[in-house]
């Protein structure tokens, strides 16, 4: 079951891991991008923890979307509108709710990187965090049809991520700053993949802390 | 890093308070959300231009606002596209009645987070459109890429429309001529050395002695191609040829219809430069190149405009969309008519161009 508490202790958790993987992150980023990737993303989930100071009386769709719009207007670049638009999809369709079974979550998480592709206009194989949070969400949807517990079809999908990330290593950028180096892109792994992996990774380690 | 700043954090603040300071008839500036904006807004009865984009450009894109340019502008953390709030936020504050333009440079984060803005302010019942600049011809394979960046064409699209706005072009009108100026407008860069960004410490690409990276964009990134460092003469040589000779460049483009209110794709082709046409050249200084360099260079884009039967009608030397202190050029060659001539000439008055007043 995922609960009201369990987001808002993912979210918490979350800010603090892109604030330990921060100069990680925006070294990927000096690679083949502009190398802000994870100051932003750093100072996005710093948003997010603070209107997380007033949860009282928010159900899980209205804490998505309040996340969405803190990201959206703190990011920055690309990764604001697109993770942004990702949280607030997802809390659309988590609307009314103050527990969520598994799949009822994970198609959440669908609808999320669903609008992120069309915001993007990123299919797989771009080279994006699509590539990390799309086999993951689908890993997932697939445990859970398989009658697997929600723990392990979690750790499932955090596997499938960072399977996801590791797969952009020899992948051509198409989109975002690192499609202008063409081929000089390959190589590298993806810094928007990889704090998407972060992020779901954090879910898990929330789980089951 | 040694800077003339005091903390990384507050430097796009301290930008600004200066400015502001320097700048007390011309310009205001509103924080939380940030934005730059003329003293006299709103100004009725025209369409308000809009543009914005990543600090660490200065003077583009907050030094162009004013009279006969940009009516606000919205700078983003360095180097990282400014967010929607700052968008809407300045558009309420400008717009006079006739609808907002807003400029954008086609830069994957700048792009979705001037549509969502578009979305935003059309949801607060102005009427709005955007335009596109993709003018670097530097991009050579546009199957892998998200098409061509927005680099030195910007800034002369902002003075073309600024000034038309101020004639009372309606906000089609002006969102038709900032497209045409984007397509009639091709760019190409080069860098001799990185750029440090303040948060980060340390530069954001590493370029050895003897080595310039070529076809950079404007944040830092790494370019297209490195190559052995060469003279003057060859870089400004490679640079314009590859502007004069680029062929025909076909792409789709997303914009917002302002009747349907809704995003639809338009193709659009630029036309090559031909012989006996007439161009407005600009050489831009990445911020850390001195003023004679960029003569140095220009001395040669005039000798190849020369060569392959260009008229250069106006030019524009000096620094104006920068990458903090980034050693290097950019060159732009832009079409030009009797049209956009005298919406060239016509008075401006910010604080980093004047001339008319």
């Amino acid at each position: 079951m995922i609960t009201k508490d369990l987001i808002i202790r993912w979210l918490r958790h979350t800010a603090s891991v892109m604030e330990a993987q921060r100069d990680y992150l925006t070294r990927l980023d000096a690679a083949i991008g502009d190398a802000d990737h994870g100051i932003n993303m750093d100072r996005g989930f710093k948003k997010v923890v603070e209107k997380l100071n007033s949860t009282e009386g928010k159900d899980i769709g209205v804490i998505l979307r309040e996340t969405g719009m803190a990201l959206i207007s703190s990011v920055g670049g690309a990764s604001g509108p697109l993770y942004g638009t990702f949280f607030i999809k997802a809390g659309m369709l988590a609307s009314g709710q103050e527990n969520l079974n598994g799949e009822e979550f994970s198609s959440i998480l669908k609808a999320g990187v669903n609008a992120v592709m069309e915001r993007g206009r990123a299919q797989a194989g771009d080279k994006t965090m699509v590539d990390a949070l799309l086999p993951a969400i689908e890993e997932l949807e697939h445990a859970l049809k398989e009658r697997v517990d929600l723990v392990e079809a979690l750790k499932r999908a955090v596997a499938s991520a960072e399977e996801g990330v590791k797969n952009t290593i020899p992948m051509i950028a198409r989109k975002g700053r690192a499609s202008y180096m063409g081929s000089r892109s390959i190589g590298h792994q993806d810094p928007g993949a990889t704090s998407a992996f972060l992020l779901l990774k954090s879910l898990y380690e929330s789980f089951t802390s | 890093m040694k800077k003339l700043i005091n903390s990384p954090e507050n430097v796009v603040r301290e930008t600004l308070e200066g400015m502001a300071l320097a700048n007390p008839e011309l310009i205001r500036v509103h924080y939380d959300p940030t934005f730059v904006y003329r003293a006299d807004s709103p100004v009725r009865n025209k369409v308000a231009i809009i543009s914005g984009g990543g600090s660490g450009h200065e003077p583009m894109h907050c030094g162009f606002v004013g009279k006969g340019m940009l009516d606000a502008a919205c700078p983003g953390e360095v180097f990282t596209s400014p967010t929607p709030d700052q968008m809407l936020e300045a558009a309420k504050a400008v717009h006079g009645g006739e609808g907002v333009l807003f400029i954008v440079k086609n830069y994957s984060g700048d792009v979705m987070n001037f549509e969502m803005a578009t979305e935003l302010v059309h949801a607060e019942g102005i009427r709005v459109t955007n335009a596109l600049i993709d003018d670097d011809v530097a991009v050579k394979d546009s199957l892998y890429t998200q098409g061509r960046r927005g680099v030195g064409t910007t800034v002369l699209a902002e003075k073309i429309c600024g000034a038309a706005a101020e004639k009372g072009y309606s906000l089609r009108r002006l969102a038709d001529l900032a497209m045409r100026v984007s397509s009639n407008g091709r760019s190409m860069g080069v860098a001799l050395s990185s750029c440090t960004v303040p948060a980060r410490g340390s530069p954001t690409f590493k370029l050895g002695e003897d080595e310039i990276e070529v076809g950079i964009g404007i944040h830092g990134e790494p370019g297209r191609e490195r190559k052995p460092f060469m003279p003057a003469e060859k870089i400004a040589e490679l640079l314009t040829l590859s502007i004069i000779e680029d062929p025909p460049y076909k792409r789709k483009t997303r914009i917002w219809d302002v009747d349907s209110a809704t995003w639809i794709e338009r193709d659009i082709i630029d036309p090559p430069f031909a012989e006996g046409e007439r161009v407005l050249a600009f050489v831009n200084g990445m911020g850390g190149t001195p003023p004679a360099e960029l003569y140095i260079v220009y001395r040669t884009v005039a000798e190849v405009c020369l060569r392959k039967g260009l008229k250069i009608v106006r030019n524009l030397i000096g620094s104006y969309m920068t990458s903090l202190e980034m050693q290097g050029c950019s060159i732009t060659l832009l079409r030009m008519d009797e049209e956009l001539i005298e919406l060239w000439d016509a008075p401006a008055h910010t604080p980093a161009l004047r001339w008319g007043v």
